[in-house]
C-alpha cells in the first residue's frame, strides 16, 4: 500500500473502466466497441465463445496489443496509452494465456521477476521471502522444483508458475486469462481457492475463463462477450441461471 | 473420410508399449510404464500436472529418446527415434502448447501434414523446381484433400486465414486436421479441449466420436473429467511417472488413489 495510486478514491468510481474499446487485426474487428467497469474488491468474469474477443480485450487493456479506439481508466487515471511494462508498477498485473514464463530461468528466478515492479519494496527481503513461502503453500509442486529451469515444467506446472509470479507482484488488480487451462481437476479446485483467497485479501480480479460455471460461481459480476460485443451482463448468479448462457457456455444441451 | 479398408480390424492392439522409462537428470519422468491400446478405441491418459503424460507422448512420437522400453505399432516393433519416421509409421499428434505454422494459412498447415504421404520424383524438390504437370496435379490433389479435412473438423471457413489469427479452440481443430492429413493409425491428442468452454467441448466430443467411427484409434490426454469419462473406452492414470490405475473409466474414477491424487471434488462430476 505504498503506491501513490492507492490514495482513497470516490468509492462509486470504478476501479477499472473500459470505454468504447475496439481492437482490430488487419481487416478483422475482434472487439467492436465495448464498455464495462470493475469496482474495487470485485471479482468480474468475462465469458464467451472461442474467438469472441476475450483475450483481445485483456491484452489491449494491458497494452500488449494496440487499441483501435477507446479508453481505459485505472483508479481514475487514463492508462490507454501507457506501455504494458509500466502497469505492474501501478498495481495492474496480468497472467497471460499461454503462460509466458521465462523458460531459461529457474522457478525461483521467475518468482523473483514478479517482484521487479515493486520498486523500493523489492529490497525488503523478508517480505519477498514471505511472499515466496505463500506461493509454495498455494503450489507445493513449485517448491519441489524451485531450482529447475521453468522450461522443464509440465504445461500445468507452468500455469501455476505464471499465477504465482503474478502474485509476487502484489497486484491490486489482477487480470487472469484462463487460469485453469491445462490444470488437473484437483488443481482447478486449488487455483479457484487461490482466486477466492486473494479476492478476500482485497485484490480486485478480472477473470477470463472457459470454465464458465466455475468463473460465474466465483464472480460477483459477469459480462458475456459475443463476436466482439457485450450482449449480456449481470451478477454471476443471474448469468448462471440464464437459459441462453447455459446453452451457449455451460454445455447444457437443450432437451 | 479416412480409407476404412486400410485400417486394422477393431480389437487388435494398435499401440503396445511396455517397460517405458525416461529420466531427466535425477528426475524419473516415466518409470516402467506399460500401455496397450486396441484398434478403434479412444484411450485416455490422465494424471496430475507433471505426472509424465506429455513426456509419454514425446517418447512414443520420437521427440524424446527413451531410456528403456519396447514399442509395437500395429503388431510391428518400431523405434520411436525420429519424429518424421514415427509420422510415417502412423502416429500423428497435436500439442498442448499449440505448434502450428503461425504465418501459413490454415489450408497450408494441413497440406504440410499431407506431404508425409506423398513421395516420388514429381512430389519432391525436383518436381517443385521443374513445375512438372505431375507435380501440379499432385499439389492440386493435396490441396483438395486438405480442404476436405478442414471441412471435416469444421473450420473450412478459415482456410485462407493465417493460423495465428484463429482462436485457440480453432487452432486445436486445425492441429487435428493437420495430424489427420498424415493418415495416422493412431491419433495422439494432447489436451485438445484446453481453451474451450463446455459447449465447445461438446462439439469436440462429437468430432472425436466421428473420427473414431471412421475407424481411427485415439490416444487422449485431457483434464476435463466429464469429457474423458464420457468418451474413453479405457483409461490409464499416471502419477510421478508411474501407472497408478488402468481400466474402465468408471472403475478408475472411483479408485481412491486417483481421487486423492487427481480428481479431488470432481470425482463425482
Amino acid at each position: 500500500m505504498t503506491s501513490p495510486f492507492s490514495a482513497p478514491m470516490v468509492s462509486s468510481a470504478p476501479f477499472l473502466r473500459v470505454d468504447s474499446l475496439q481492437v482490430r487485426y488487419g481487416g478483422i474487428q475482434a472487439v467492436k466497441g465495448i464498455s464495462f467497469a470493475v469496482h474495487q474488491g470485485q471479482t468480474v468474469a468475462l465469458i464467451g465463445a472461442n474467438g469472441a474477443g476475450k483475450t483481445s480485450t485483456l491484452k489491449s487493456i494491458t497494452g500488449l496489443i494496440p487499441k483501435a479506439a477507446g479508453q481505459v481508466w485505472f483508479e481514475g487515471q487514463d492508462i490507454s496509452s501507457m506501455p504494458g511494462h509500466a502497469l505492474p508498477g501501478h498495481g495492474l498485473v496480468m497472467v497471460p494465456e499461454g503462460r509466458g514464463i521465462f523458460t531459461r530461468m529457474t522457478i525461483m528466478e521467475n518468482l523473483l521477476m514478479g517482484t521487479e515492479c515493486r520498486r523500493g519494496e523489492a529490497a525488503r527481503r523478508a517480505e519477498v521471502q514471505a511472499d515466496i513461502e505463500a506461493q509454495f503453500v498455494h503450489f507445493p509442486r513449485l517448491k519441489e522444483r524451485q531450482k529447475q529451469l521453468a522450461g522443464t515444467l509440465s504445461g500445468g506446472e507452468q500455469q501455476m508458475l505464471a499465477m504465482a509470479r503474478a502474485l509476487m507482484a502484489r497486484p491490486r488488480l489482477l487480470l487472469l486469462d484462463e487460469p485453469s487451462m491445462g490444470l488437473s481437476p484437483i488443481m482447478v479446485d486449488r487455483i479457484f481457492e487461490v482466486v477466492r483467497s486473494i479476492s478476500q485479501a482485497g485484490t480486485t480480479l478480472l477473470l477470463v475463463e472457459q470454465n464458465a460455471r466455475l468463473a460465474l460461481q466465483t464472480a460477483d459480476y459477469g459480462y458475456v462477450l459475443e463476436s466482439g460485443l457485450i450482449t449480456q451482463e449481470g451478477t454471476g448468479k443471474s448469468l448462471l441461471e440464464s437459459p441462453a448462457v447455459r446453452a451457449a457456455y455451460l454445455g447444457e444441451e437443450s432437451s | 473420410m479416412p480409407d476404412a479398408a486400410s485400417l486394422p480390424p477393431e480389437g487388435t492392439p494398435i499401440l503396445k508399449a511396455f517397460g517405458v522409462s525416461k529420466r531427466f537428470g535425477g528426475l524419473t519422468a516415466l518409470d516402467d510404464v506399460a500401455i496397450s491400446i486396441d484398434a478403434g478405441q479412444i484411450y485416455g491418459l490422465i494424471g496430475p500436472n507433471g505426472a509424465g503424460k506429455t513426456t509419454f507422448f514425446n517418447v512414443i512420437t520420437g521427440l524424446y529418446t527413451p531410456d528403456g522400453g519396447v514399442f509395437l505399432l500395429n503388431g510391428q516393433a518400431y523405434s520411436p527415434s525420429t519424429v518424421h519416421r514415427v509420422a510415417e509409421a502412423g502416429i500423428a499428434r497435436t500439442f498442448q502448447n499449440i505448434r502450428l505454422f503461425a504465418e501459413m494459412t490454415a489450408l497450408e498447415n494441413v497440406m504440410v501434414g499431407r506431404h508425409v504421404r506423398t513421395h516420388g520424383l514429381h512430389a519432391g524438390v525436383i518436381g517443385a523446381v521443374l513445375r512438372t504437370a505431375a507435380f501440379k496435379a499432385s499439389e492440386a490433389a493435396i490441396k483438395d484433400h486438405a480442404m476436405q479435412l478442414l471441412q471435416y473438423v469444421g473450420i473450412d471457413r478459415y482456410a485462407q486465414s493465417l493460423a495465428r489469427t484463429l482462436s485457440y479452440g480453432d487452432q486445436r481443430r486445425l492441429e487435428i486436421a493437420r495430424a489427420l492429413a498424415t493418415e495416422p493409425v493412431l491419433l495422439a491428442l494432447d489436451e485438445p479441449a484446453a481453451g474451450m468452454n463446455a459447449t465447445e467441448k461438446n462439439g469436440l466430443r462429437d468430432l472425436l466420436r466421428k473420427i473414431q467411427a471412421d475407424g481411427k484409434t485415439i490416444l487422449l490426454i485431457e483434464h476435463d473429467v466429464k469429457l474423458v469419462m464420457g468418451l474413453c473406452d479405457r483409461v490409464t492414470v499416471l502419477d510421478y511417472g508411474k501407472v497408478i490405475a488402468q481400466g474402465l473409466p468408471a472403475a478408475v474414477q472411483s479408485d481412491p488413489a486417483v481421487v486423492e491424487a487427481y480428481l479431488g471434488t470432481q470425482a463425482h462430476a
